[in-house]
């Protein structure tokens, strides 16, 4: 067990866990913060994006002792009164079937739009393609992204 | 209007009252917890609220809370079950807020998610639910008013006496209607008359989801709470021999290793209940971490299992079912799928004289058909909180079949079921793995051994290789036809291991005056279950892509060649057992027929059609589809359905859009094999699910308006697409696809 003081949505946290625990377990178990999702475990579905500086990885095997200083943004904080305008994209378009992978979901396409505002049709697909939607909404998906995109 | 007896009665209001007491009905405090973010759909929480009955409560200040009595698994039933109520209730949707219901047999019907049959089979009781409190409130005002119930009307929720100009909301008088007696018969509105039904509304869960709040099961707290995991045998024909637990004891957080099982040895197993892995090594820790770490610790040694049978009571009575011995393979299952398919089956229907059919014929056709097991790979894995005591069991989590799973705990817990409460939180997906809820027993297995609260939790690999699986499925079909290319002979023989596929009274039966339905099965120790749509998920593509073989032979176009079927089936049906209907089954047809422009708009395009009935519904589509056979892109999807009177239409829509989307991840990808018992896929590194880039670039929907109660949607729209994409890649490669998965080796 170790102590790790962690950036997450813009707030400082301490944890005391094994170095080797992913990010989502200690998000999960430690924080509550529930919102980021388990689904496969080893990076090949991606119900467990978070954003690391910005950036869109899987938390599943994002280790907590590799995360350093590094500010961590989930679902919970991706704005402040869930008015992010992918949330409010994935509203309009009433993407969700059962829910579970959306924040993943987001939180990729937040991703994809801080690197990448306007993208192309095919760059929504291949930047999205680690994202498994099980309920099969990905026209609508791509709907979201792409309104906000053009918006 | 149509006045209907109400089947509510005094009772069922009384034990609901027991049950929640304090006229509120709130009883489960953490999912109750999430409701107050529901003010962010601009409602102000009441102050006080008022009963009136099972189903719903009204606030003073007129909000309505209505009780979602069935399980939530991405079917959208949560909005579109208290859609119906409020509707018959007059109420503005605004002021509407939604509560996932607890398990209440003594309240609601069939709390269950299976069949497509949620809305089908409660569309009486929800209508009569939000009817039956109108008439309560109109009742209050009348009293109040002093003047007969008939002159009062209603509208979003105000009261009107239009003679004396009076009015007051349902906030005002449902004090007061709280107190008045169910009324014996009500009456519910013209469909002409509604204004939620067949109007749009948003998942109610929809900030929630994109805000990331809990609400699934995997999701669920409790302080004091441990975390479990189980390690199952690792093939199918082993159980648990020993397991040495030394060294994963002795790791951080861990606080016991033991094994369970799952059932007494004399309880007779139900259909919700499993064969397979029915002893299990259990992994308790404080955190999910260290109880996935500690798991890699454990040294388990399992042995052969000897052929056993199990009495299963199921819907027609028990079943005997035998279980065999051996580590099966799937080169193996398909030496004897191919054996057994050369052998005459059980006949299931038989009509004319078709072996004179055959024998006459100018042409005939025989093609062979295959899918391989399937895992049901929900997004939320398996998982359920238990608390259970010696006096009650405390269940909260992810179920589709609470009510049944309530009489597996009541037996294997030793409690009577009104000390069982089950509380159903929303569901990461199912597609019927839910159905089989040997995680709840197990769950709570454990916590009663721990004394404390816990929370089971199933790795990805835990979950793929577990079992209920959909079968394999194997399908011989024949056709003959005479000299001016007539259909005059149908033969079908449709196997699978350990179950097959076949629905012998479905079109193309009824259509063809000589017809001939067989079937037979392999025993096979791997456990199987109803995944989305079962049987039709193969029946549709084998069947809809040899009737497209079967056109292009005779010379017909595909279309008109069903068309010219279902004609013969509508005007002189052959037999008399035929399940469907055949001018709604044509009339999907024609309307994605004229939708799609088929035959018009088909110049340059590789389209296929198909078309099925399942569910009570019929469903038609048209794929087109360019690329070459290795990596097809599917351009677009026409659909088109009559599933009767549509609730919601663009939750209608989206459901439709995922059954198309799974139907091509599950005909191009899907794939469970087996080596000696093993599966050789147990993550989705190797379990191959649809993604983005292979989703259809566009779908369009198109739903048939007409005035029948509504019928299933939550499965139709999945077969028939893996037909047409079938009929679709032969346009474009110039190959049938006759086994699934269609594209081979994917993971190359």
């Amino acid at each position: 067990m170790a102590i790790f003081n962690l950036k997450i949505n813009r707030k400082e946290f301490q944890v005391d866990v094994d170095p080797s625990t992913p990010m989502l377990w200690v998000l999960r178990d430690h924080l509550n913060l529930v919102g980021t999702k388990f689904g496969c475990g080893m990076a090949q579905c991606g119900a467990c994006t978070i954003l690391l500086n910005g950036e869109a990885v899987r938390s599943c095997i994002t280790f907590v002792d590799s995360v350093g200083d590094k500010q961590i943004t989930t679902i919970e904080g991706l704005s402040e009164n869930g008015d992010h305008p992918l949330q409010q994209a994935w509203i309009e378009h009433d993407v969700p079937q059962c829910g579970y992978c959306q924040s993943g979901q987001i939180m990729n396409a937040a991703g994809l739009l801080k690197a990448n505002p306007h993208p192309t049709d095919e760059e929504i697909e291949s930047a999205m393609n680690g994202n498994i939607c099980r309920c099969g909404t990905y026209t609508r998906i791509k709907a979201a992204i792409k309104t906000v995109a053009n918006s | 209007m149509t006045i209907v007896k109400t089947t509510f009665n005094r009772r069922s209001f009384i034990k609901s009252s027991l049950l929640t007491g304090g006229g509120l009905l709130i009883g489960f405090n953490w999912l109750a917890a999430c409701n107050t973010a529901d003010a962010t759909r601009g409602q102000t929480i009441p102050d006080e609220w008022f009963k009136i009955n099972g189903y719903l409560k009204i606030g003073e200040n007129g909000v309505v809370t209505i009780l979602s009595p069935n399980p939530e698994i991405g079917q959208n039933v949560k909005t579109s079950m208290p859609m119906i109520v409020a509707e018959e209730l007059d109420v503005d949707w605004k002021n509407v807020l939604v509560e996932q219901a607890p398990l209440n047999t003594a309240i609601f019907n069939r709390q269950l998610a299976g069949g497509s049959d949620s809305i089908r089979q409660s569309w009486p009781g929800l209508r009569m639910a939000g009817a039956s409190a109108r008439k309560m409130l109109m009742d209050a005002a009348a009293k109040k008013w002093n003047v007969p119930i008939a002159e009062i009307t209603t509208e979003l929720g105000i009261l009107y006496h239009k003679s004396s100009g009076k009015k007051t909301s349902y906030g005002e008088v449902a004090s007061a209607a709280a107190q008045l007696p169910v009324p014996k018969e009500v009456k519910l509105k013209d469909l002409k008359d509604f204004k939620i039904i067949g109007s749009s509304k948003k998942n109610v869960d929809g900030h929630k989801i994109v805000t990331g709040q809990p609400l699934f099961g995997l999701d669920y707290k409790k302080d004091g709470m441990l975390i479990a995991m189980i390690v199952h045998p690792p093939a199918f024909g082993m159980k648990l021999k020993s397991f040495d637990a030394t060294e994963a004891k002795a790791k951080p957080g861990i606080k016991d290793v033991f094994s369970i099982k799952t059932y007494n040895d004399d309880y007779k197993p139900q259909w919700c209940d499993t064969t397979s892995f029915t002893e299990l090594v259990a992994v308790v820790g404080n955190s999910t971490w260290e109880v996935m770490s500690a798991k890699a610790y454990l040294k388990v040694e399992w042995e052969p299992f000897a052929d056993y049978k199990v009495a299963m009571a199921g819907w027609g009575g028990d079943q005997q079912i035998t279980v065999p011995a051996g580590l099966e393979s799937t080169a193996d299952h398909n030496v004897k799928m191919k054996a057994a398919a050369a052998q005459t089956g059980k006949i299931e229907r038989r009509d004319g004289n078709p072996e004179e059919a055959f024998r006459n014929a100018a042409k005939v056709i025989e093609r062979t058909y295959t899918a391989p097991f399937l895992a049901h790979t929900p997004m939320e894995p398996m998982n359920f909180f238990a608390d259970v005591t010696d006096d009650n069991a405390v269940l909260v989590g992810p179920i589709q079949s609470p009510e049944y799973m309530e009489k597996t705990l009541s037996a294997r817990l030793g409690l009577p079921l009104e000390k069982i409460d089950i509380q159903m939180t929303r569901m990461g997906g199912g597609f019927g793995r839910r159905l089989y809820g040997h995680f709840m027993v197990e769950a709570a297995l454990i916590s009663q051994k721990m004394k404390a609260p816990v929370k089971l939790i199933y790795s990805r690999e835990d979950e793929i290789t577990f079992g209920i699986y959909r079968p394999a499925y194997h399908a011989l079909y024949r056709a003959a036809l005479d000299a001016n290319n007539n259909l005059i002979g149908f033969h079908v023989k449709m196997g699978g291991v350990p179950e097959n596929a076949l629905h012998a009274n479905r079109f193309p039966a009824g259509a063809v005056d000589n017809y001939l339905a067989e079937s037979w099965a392999i025993e096979s120790n791997i456990s199987v279950g109803a995944m989305r749509a079962p049987g039709s998920n193969f029946n549709a593509v084998a069947e809809q892509s040899f009737l497209d073989e079967v056109a292009e032979a005779a010379g017909k176009d595909p279309i008109q060649f069903r068309l010219d079927l279902l004609k013969r089936a509508k005007e002189n049906p052959v037999g008399e057992k035929n399940d469907y209907d055949a001018a709604r089954y044509a009339g999907v047809l024609e309307l994605v027929r004229e939708k799609s422009g088929w035959g018009k708009n088909s110049a340059g395009k590789n389209r296929g059609v198909a078309a099925y009935f399942c569910h009570s519904s019929y469903v038609a589509n048209v794929v087109d589809v360019t690329g070459d056979k290795d990596t097809p892109v599917i351009q677009k999807v026409y659909a088109a359905i009559d599933c009767g009177i549509v609730v919601n239409p663009d939750a209608a829509i989206n459901m439709t859009e995922g059954g198309i989307v799974d139907g091509i991840g599950q005909a191009m990808y899907g794939q469970l094999t087996f080596t000696k018992g093993q599966p050789d896929q147990d993550n989705f590194d190797s379990y191959r699910l649809v993604r983005h880039a292979e989703a259809p670039k566009e779908i369009e929907v198109h739903f048939v308006k007409n005035d029948i109660h509504p019928t299933g949607l939550g499965e139709p729209p999945y077969p028939p697409v893996m037909g047409a994409l079938a009929n679709a890649l032969y346009k474009a490669t110039g190959t049938r696809y006759y086994h699934q998965p269609f594209i081979k080796n994917s993971f190359g």
